[in-house]
């Protein structure tokens, strides 16, 4: 590395935060960068508000008999968190944010394919999540994000189709996204950089990208099949008018289960980075860790039916779908182990960063184990519907990807604004995100076991010890996830100025100035090794 | 000549690509991309279509059969050889035959539009015959009483979001088009650079095999002959 | 851990699938907290033995070993096979009801569950059954998907509108049993529970008895036959206008359109609510459609009707 802007001090450089200023010159934008800023901000909002009907959630079940709302309100409590959650936070949060400012960077290209069709994606974002804060202020929705028909083609009378078009036009915007990652990482790829070379984090976003075009447009449509049911009152769905309610779940889970998928992959690839980086080792098994991406990918899309084994499906069709989810288990437990193999002597330094990591893997190893519960059928058929699953999945999506999100921003925050935040700050935080995440949803699984069915406003006497525990959790959760809001914005300010490379890190983002110039780079970057060239690793080989 | 051609692939170039190759080739990998998008949009409904035209049979055949199978057909050849004369207006970019450009690319907007004009016509008879679903529902006599109305109901939600779904997409087309054809007149496209219209000639190409599946469906399934 | 007191390590196992299913649970949670522990431990042995000591440190290159990639791709893939394995075969199994089963019917409505016995007793949110004896509940809903969920039993069916669903238990102990409804359905969802009282085959005897002052469900489905005015056309003796329903249950019917299907309760439901879609070669098609105008438990009792007179073609072919 020559010397470059890099030395200069960004105060006095010109970078895509300061090459001009203005509302216009955001709202405006093409510079994928200060996209990704856009949505940085736009779903950290999501979050807080999805956070908050949370709370209420919590709070709410500490007594049986319900402490706070009427078990209506508790309906469009947990429904309303689901929608943001999943479809305004989890669904774009890594890919939209880090994937956004860092797919360029990492290809060494001076932006994404499309830069027009990325700012439009953020505004169908914007429009998807103002459509669905207007049902929620206009009244609520009650369905379950599930959207489960007939009850939400007949029998609801909340706001079930501006909820259904919000999410019909934040998927156009995945959609878009996804589109420009595949089509960025085919064509824009620097000289020297082969597919085998790329980061992991890339092969992550690839595999995320081809569930989103895929899965994305079938759940719009079923989506607007039951929002053309409701208006027109005709049986597409509900069966006292002809139709079939579970060609409703077929088509939901088709896209819903590969969704998880969305919200995980793009975490796995973070870990990947931030492992390395802090660990200053390649990865183990680099070639098995970025075919499992893909293996989870295309499984992915073959699973949906585990989530329909009691609804009466045949057994044969549910011994196929059981044995399909068990070989999903299996590209994900590669990764653990390779990721775990990547520490072997190393030289590990516990930044905040991979904190989180270490937290996502442990956690992602608790959650998909206890998928295999689900996969079986004869345990699933009790756990099905419980609080087992809400437990489960919040260990994939929130001890998994949202712990790698907020790795992720932590290890690229000063690439993206230039500043170091606080580490003793940010490795307390992870800690007591870490405790309030378990103490929250490890009761959730025994509640599930012991039979305490989800989404229930009130519940029996027997279950109560358990969900104050987990109410107790929340508030440390909730607390744990503000630490954060409060020193990062601190840091764009007053944190102190970060060098172009304040890990040691390896890749080409690391190599430009930070912030970085409006195009990435001074010159394309030319590769000559694969990622990870830690030294004394410089002729590793897979 | 060469001078004017050099700048005008320099104006045609977006600044965040290496040369004129590498953005016609993420250009048209991206509507690849995004007609695999439209596949699995339609692709939803086509399968939803399968399912309740194998559970009621006789009811979605009996709605086929109230389709005006002739208007059918000839939008069928409308859209065809207006696939036709949007091939050839791909060729005469790369030719860089300006006014051919223009001309076919009209051509192709006016056939776009008598395939609209016709269908509004269908759908002015179906609400005339109160057979649009939710609506205005009452198909009377035409249907043997052993039939289901419920089914036939559903036959003709599905024809309505099918069509309307790819009536959407001719618009939306026929706007990309008259884009090109201000485009094509203030002389952007050449032999070096035509990528706009190849691109949005494979995505009129879908609209046209959507439709090409959306006829025999729809129409010709009834079973009359 | 004390605020643990009290809290079970598993619900309690009041059916005969009970115990095995627990089983696999506990095998499924020893690997989970196994490899949960597993990789904790070597993160935190890793962690703590290679710290990095200072700044300057360059650790040396490790190579891939496809041997050790090829062990914890294989060993999952085992572990995995071995559950599904076990589990789908202890599935199988419980997705069989024995033959000669009690039958009790169910019906889910917002938001409440009915219950109604062959015998006739009816019963809200509460299902009063023997021990020891195979119970089978034939469900379905009059408006949205509900769920039967016993966890006591480890059982668990979707009730969907529009279809039968079915689900079997054996009681192994006296004793009351929650059960809930688990899909979600709307405002009082959480409050659509009850209560299964297992008896003794002498109490449950002595409470069929007192409940059963009115008529049986066979009794209420002749008195409806008469009433909607089936009994006018489907005489016993075959007229020729519509077919005779004696001896119909658990028979194939050949359609017009060349389907076979198995009279069952489905298919009687679906003859009763939608008669257009299955018409029967040789009859016009002339029965009305009763959608509407009889709901889920008068259709249940219509079928119970026709069922009786299945038997009743029996004794009477002896």
């Amino acid at each position: 590395m020559s010397t470059t802007a890099a030395d200069i001090p960004a105060s006095s450089r010109v970078h895509y935060l300061n090459v001009n200023y203005g509302i216009k010159s955001w709202l405006l934008t093409t510079d994928h960068k200060r996209i990704a800023l856009l949505y940085l901000a736009s779903i950290t909002l999501m979050f807080f508000v999805g956070g908050a009907f949370a709370v209420l959630m919590r709070i709410h079940l500490i007594s049986p008999q319900g402490t706070l709302v009427q078990p209506e309100t508790y309906n469009k409590l947990f429904t309303m968190h689901g929608v943001i959650m999943i479809f305004f936070f989890l669904i774009p949060s890594i890919p939209a944010v880090l994937g956004n400012f860092l797919v360029p960077m990492m290809i060494g290209a001076r932006d994404l394919a499309f830069p027009r069709i990325n700012l439009l994606s953020w505004y169908l974002y914007i429009i998807g999540a103002a459509i669905s804060m207007y049902a929620i202020l206009a009244g609520g929705v009650d369905t379950g994000w599930t959207f489960y028909t007939p009850y939400s083609t007949t029998y609801s009378n909340t706001y079930v189709i501006p909820t259904i078009l919000g999410a019909f036009v934040a998927g156009f915007s995945s959609i878009l996204t996804g589109l420009n990652f595949i089509v960025t990482i085919h064509k824009m790829r620097a000289p020297g950089l082969t597919w085998f070379r790329m980061p992991l984090f890339l092969w992550a976003m690839y595999a995320t990208s081809i569930i989103m075009i895929l899965g994305t447009p079938v759940v719009a449509i079923t989506l607007s099949l039951v929002a053309i049911e409701r208006v027109l009152h005709v049986g597409i769905f509900d069966p006292a008018l002809g139709g079939d309610p579970l060609l409703f779940q077929h088509l939901f889970w088709f896209y819903s289960h590969p969704a998880v998928y969305i919200m995980i992959l793009p975490g796995m690839g973070v870990v990947s980075e931030v492992i390395t980086c802090f660990s200053r080792k390649r990865i183990f098994g680099y070639t098995f860790v970025a075919f499992s991406s893909l293996a989870i990918a295309v499984l992915g899309f073959l699973v949906w039916g585990h989530h329909m084994f009691v609804t009466g499906q045949s057994i044969y069709a549910g011994l196929i779908f059981s044995v399909l989810s068990f070989m999903v288990a299996i590209p994900s437990a590669i990764k653990v182990f390779n990721w775990t193999a990547t520490l072997y002597k190393g030289s590990i330094s516990y930044s905040a960063p991979m904190l989180y990591a270490f937290g996502f893997i442990g956690l992602f190893t608790m959650g998909g184990l206890t998928g295999l519960f689900l996969a079986s059928l004869a345990t699933d058929v009790h756990l099905n519907g419980t609080y087992f699953i809400v437990a489960h999945f919040h260990y994939i999506m929130v001890g998994g990807a949202v712990m790698a999100y907020l790795g992720g921003i932590h290890f690229w925050w000063p690439k993206i604004t230039g500043r170091l935040y606080p580490d003793t700050w940010a490795r307390f935080a992870a800690l007591v995100i870490f405790i309030g995440f378990n103490l929250t949803f490890f009761p959730q699984f025994m509640l599930g076991y012991l039979g305490m069915p989800r989404r229930y406003a009130v519940y029996p006497d027997e279950f109560q010890v358990l969900n104050v525990m987990s109410s107790a959790g929340a508030s440390i959760l909730g607390v744990g996830y503000l630490i954060p809001l409060i020193y990062l914005i601190w840091s764009m300010r007053y944190g102190p100025v970060a060098s172009a490379n304040p890990w040691g890190a390896k890749g080409l983002e690391w190599e430009t100035p930070s912030p970085p110039p409006t195009e990435n780079f001074e010159e394309t970057p030319r590769v000559t090794r694969g990622a990870y060239a830690y030294a004394g690793e410089e002729d590793a080989h897979d | 000549m060469t001078e004017m051609a050099h700048s005008a692939t320099r104006a045609a170039l977006r600044h965040h690509f290496d040369d004129l190759n590498q953005q016609h080739a993420a250009g048209t990998l991206g509507m690849w991309v995004f007609l695999v998008t439209e596949i699995m949009f339609f692709g939803g409904l086509f399968a939803a279509y399968a399912i309740y035209r194998s559970l009621y049979l006789t009811g979605f055949e009996a709605g086929s059969r109230l389709l005006d199978i002739k208007l059918g057909a000839i939008n069928t050849a409308v859209l065809i050889a207006s696939s036709l004369t949007m091939a050839l207006a791909v060729h005469a970019a790369q030719t860089s035959s300006r006014k051919a450009l223009i001309v076919f690319l009209i051509l192709t907007m006016i056939l776009g539009g008598v395939f609209l004009g016709i269908k509004y016509v269908e759908y002015h008879h179906k609400w005339e015959t109160q057979l649009v679903p939710g609506l205005r529902f009452s198909p009377g006599t035409e249907i043997p009483q052993k039939i289901s109305l419920a089914q036939v109901e559903l036959f003709f939600c599905f024809y309505f979001f099918m069509t309307a779904l790819h009536a959407t997409h001719m618009v939306v087309g026929i706007g990309i088009l008259a884009a090109l054809v201000v485009m094509a007149a203030r002389n952007r496209f050449s032999a070096n650079y035509f990528a706009p219209v190849e691109v949005s000639g494979l995505y009129w190409h879908f609209v046209d095999i959507i439709w090409i599946f959306l006829f025999p469906l729809l129409y010709l399934i009834g079973g009359r002959y | 851990m004390m605020l643990l007191q009290g809290v079970p390590i598993h619900p309690e196992q009041g059916s005969t699938i009970a115990k095995d299913v627990d089983a696999l649970h506990f095998f499924l949670t020893g690997i989970t907290l196994f490899f949960t522990a597993l990789i904790f431990a070597i993160i935190l042995y890793f962690a703590v033995k290679y710290r990095r000591r200072s700044e300057a440190e360059q650790p040396t290159a490790t190579k891939t070993f496809l041997s050790l990639e090829l062990a914890w791709t294989l060993v999952p893939t085992l572990l995995c096979a071995i559950v599904f394995t076990w589990s789908s075969s202890l599935y199988f199994r419980n997705s069989r009801p024995p033959r000669a089963s009690l039958e009790v019917f169910v019906i889910g409505k917002q938001w409440m569950w009915h219950l109604q016995h062959p015998e006739g007793p009816r019963e809200i949110n509460a299902l009063h059954v023997p021990v020891g004896v195979p119970v089978k509940l034939t469900m379905t809903s009059e408006d949205v998907i509900h769920d039967f969920y016993v966890p006591a039993f480890r059982i668990k069916k979707d009730v969907l509108p529009g279809r039968y669903s079915s689900i079997w238990f054996q009681a192994t102990k006296v004793g009351s049993y929650h059960f809930f409804c688990a899909q979600y359905c709307g405002a009082e969802h959480s409050m659509m529970i009850g209560w299964v009282e297992v008896m003794t085959p002498t109490d449950y005897e002595a409470w069929l008895a007192g409940g059963t002052k009115g008529e049986s469900m066979a009794q209420s489905g002749e008195r409806l036959f008469t009433q909607f005015g089936c009994a006018t056309c489907h005489v016993p003796e075959n007229t020729g206008k519509c077919p005779s329903l004696v001896g119909l249950f658990g028979k194939p019917v050949k359609l017009r359109d060349g389907r076979t299907l198995i009279a069952d309760e489905a298919y009687i439901r679906q003859a009763i609510v939608q008669p257009n879609s299955m018409p029967l070669p040789g009859y016009a098609p002339v029965m009305p459609s009763f959608q509407g105008q009889i709901n889920e438990e008068q259709v249940l009792q219509l079928i119970a009707y026709i069922k009786s007179l299945a038997s009743q073609e029996k004794t009477q072919g002896k």
